[in-house]
């Protein structure tokens, strides 16, 4: 069990509570975090569970798949932390994070 | 298609993109028409057209499960279509049909197969073509819809700027006030069809905005949509000759390269770029000399306007229909407006404007426990999909508070998914807000009339009656 906190795009934060295991768009759209979509149900085939990772949590997150890649790839808020949020499984070390939602899903 | 043609077909594209700089596009088109009619002369057509005549079709329980065949085009204008996807879904969820008018093909009808499939580009291709039948015979106009990474991935992201979010922002309220107007404008306690006076008006209207085409022409873009989405041998549309495809685009060609050319003069007068998509194009480094490559300029432009015609259009009258069989969701609906987006999302799982899209597998692919051969025809049944029992509960029924409507198939999925469902959505919610401001009834009388095809599900005909809000 850990905190996690959305930063939307107009700055407003929601903190949530996880369990570790569950993927980061699992865990936005369980706790009805706004600016999540996540269309494809977590498949990465869909794009709409785009998360830009705080800098310094980047490395925690591990690395996107090539399938991840290409999906972020096209859309048009793409940063260089950006993740898709189905293909991000939290665990323990992921306490405390912070992710910000781009200003509109894709 | 055989090679020769296919040969021919790229030696045609390279001479016509090697002369585009001294010969006007619309020339070309034209005289390519002469080619491919001096072709035919010679080596006749590829594949004889495909003639349909409608006659009943049996009920599905009465054929042998090889022989059902999801390719008749009459299959949803009389009603059959949800019994024989099911009995496919059931039976036979990854199905093929040696022969049919438009050659053998697979069909796939379960929501997870269709999303299996559609992520598999490197196993499943959409070269040359994703509707089911042969594209117009020696016009072979590209499309990113039909192309494979990485030049896929490189024009969608060139084009895709004029239906990202942030530029809906910049249109949304010029949409609502075109909207607005039409709506103002519609007979009251009158029967009329909803189809050409509400649908049809509305995503001209739109399509005008979004190139910035000149506004009283805007039945063009329409027209040649419907004219490239309907052909007999593309889609078992009611289009039987294709000849006419290339008078439609040269007419097309014609009047994008003069709109193309004005806003380059207007650009360079020092005139601020505006959102639409010519001065996109014209602003990236990848698109700034596309019209030196007419068919992909061509491409581009028509993709942009057959996928935001039919679809969008469809679903604004697939939505009046859907209340009308259900009406307790009407009456929810108007209790409680704030479920407009969840239903736009239900409105576009219910009526799946676009029933398949094709693909071609690059290598044997191991089904469902059936080998699908490289080279094979596969088609993802959308259509069916949205209505698997699996994955929804009552696939059947139009319930606008569903849990999970947002899932829906009928953009796709994967790197092709839909460039433009966020306009489509945009544009289907505005519209019922601005509906329910206005009228406290919309009637449906009568049955409504579908359109002939395989790949379109749509209407010609919904009569509708208005009472407008005391
Ligand atoms: C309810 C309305 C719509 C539906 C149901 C729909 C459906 C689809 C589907 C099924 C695909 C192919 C997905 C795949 O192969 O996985 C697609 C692609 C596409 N659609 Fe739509 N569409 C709609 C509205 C629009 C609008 C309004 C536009 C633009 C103005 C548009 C433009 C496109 C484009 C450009 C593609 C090609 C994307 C690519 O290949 O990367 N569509 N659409
Ligand atoms: S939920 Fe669709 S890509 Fe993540």
């Amino acid at each position: 069990m850990g905190k996690i906190t959305f930063i939307a795009h107009d700055n407003t934060e929601q903190v949530v509570q996880f369990e570790a295991g569950d993927s980061l768009m699992q865990i936005a759209v369980h706790n009805g975090v706004r600016g999540i979509d996540g269309d494809c149900g977590g498949e990465c085939a869909c794009g709409t569970c785009h998360v830009i990772v705080a800098r310094e949590w980047f490395d925690r997150t591990g690395t996107p798949g090539d399938a991840e890649e290409q999906m972020l790839s096209m859309t048009p808020e793409r940063a260089k932390t950006s993740r898709l949020g189905c293909q991000v499984k939290t665990t323990e070390a992921m306490d405390g994070m912070t992710v910000r939602l781009p200003e509109f899903q894709m | 298609m055989s090679t020769q043609f296919q040969a021919i077909e790229v030696i045609q594209t390279k001479v016509v993109n090697a002369t585009s700089k001294v010969v006007p596009m619309h020339w070309q088109i034209r005289a390519l028409k002469q080619v491919v009619k001096a072709k035919k002369k010679i080596f006749g057509p590829r594949r004889p057209i495909p003639e349909f005549l409608e006659a009943p079709i049996p009920d599905v329980s009465t054929l042998a499960i090889e022989d059902i065949d999801l390719s008749n085009p009459f299959l949803y204008r009389q009603d059959q279509w949800r019994a024989y996807y099911k009995r496919l879904r059931d039976e036979a969820p990854v199905h093929y049909l040696k022969n049919s008018p438009f050659g053998p093909f697979w069909s796939v009808t379960r929501f997870e197969d269709i999303l299996f499939v559609d992520k598999s580009h490197e196993l499943f291709s959409s070269e040359p073509l994703i509707v089911l039948g042969d594209s117009p015979e020696g016009l072979p106009v590209e499309m990113f819809i039909a192309m494979d990474p990485p030049k896929h991935d490189v024009q969608r992201r060139s084009v895709q700027g004029v239906v990202a979010p942030q530029n809906l922002k910049e249109m949304e309220g010029l949409i609502r006030v075109r909207t607005g107007e039409v709506l103002d404008s519609l007979p009251r306690n009158k029967v009329f069809n909803w189809v050409p006076t509400v649908s049809k008006e509305l995503t001209g209207r739109m399509l005008a905005t979004l190139l910035d085409f000149p506004y009283e022409e805007r039945d063009k873009l329409i027209d040649w949509s419907d004219r490239l989405s309907g052909t007999a041998a593309g889609t078992g549309g009611e289009i039987a000759d294709d000849e006419n495809l290339f008078d439609a685009a040269a007419d097309m060609a014609w009047s994008f390269s003069k709109l193309w050319r004005d806003k380059e003069a207007r650009r360079v007068a020092g005139e601020a770029p505006s959102f639409d998509l010519m001065s996109l194009l014209q602003s990236s480094k990848d698109t700034e000399d596309l019209i030196n490559r007419p068919m992909e300029f061509i491409g581009n432009l028509a993709l942009l306007i057959v996928g935001g015609n039919d679809t969008t259009r469809n679903s604004m009258s697939g939505g009046v229909l859907a209340l009308n069989q259900f009406p307790e969701q009407f009456a929810n609906l108007k209790a409680k407006p704030e479920l407009i987006p969840n239903m736009v999302s239900e409105i576009i799982r219910w009526q799946t404007p676009l029933a398949h899209m094709r693909r071609v597998a690059t290598q044997d692919v191991e089904l469902r426990g059936q080998t699908i051969k490289k080279g094979d025809r596969v088609l993802m049944w959308y259509a069916s999909g949205n209505r698997d029992e699996r994955k929804f509960e009552n696939p059947d029924d139009f319930i606008i508070d569903r849990e999970g409507a947002r899932n829906h198939i009928a953009f796709g999925y994967g790197i092709h998914r839909c460039m433009g469902n966020r306009l489509a959505e945009l544009q289907l919610r505005i519209l019922w807000e601005e509906l329910l401001k206005r009228f406290e009834h919309i009637e449906v009388v009568g049955e409504p009339e579908r359109v002939q095809s395989n790949f379109v599900r749509g209407y010609s005909k919904l009569m509708v009656k208005l009472t407008a809000k005391s």
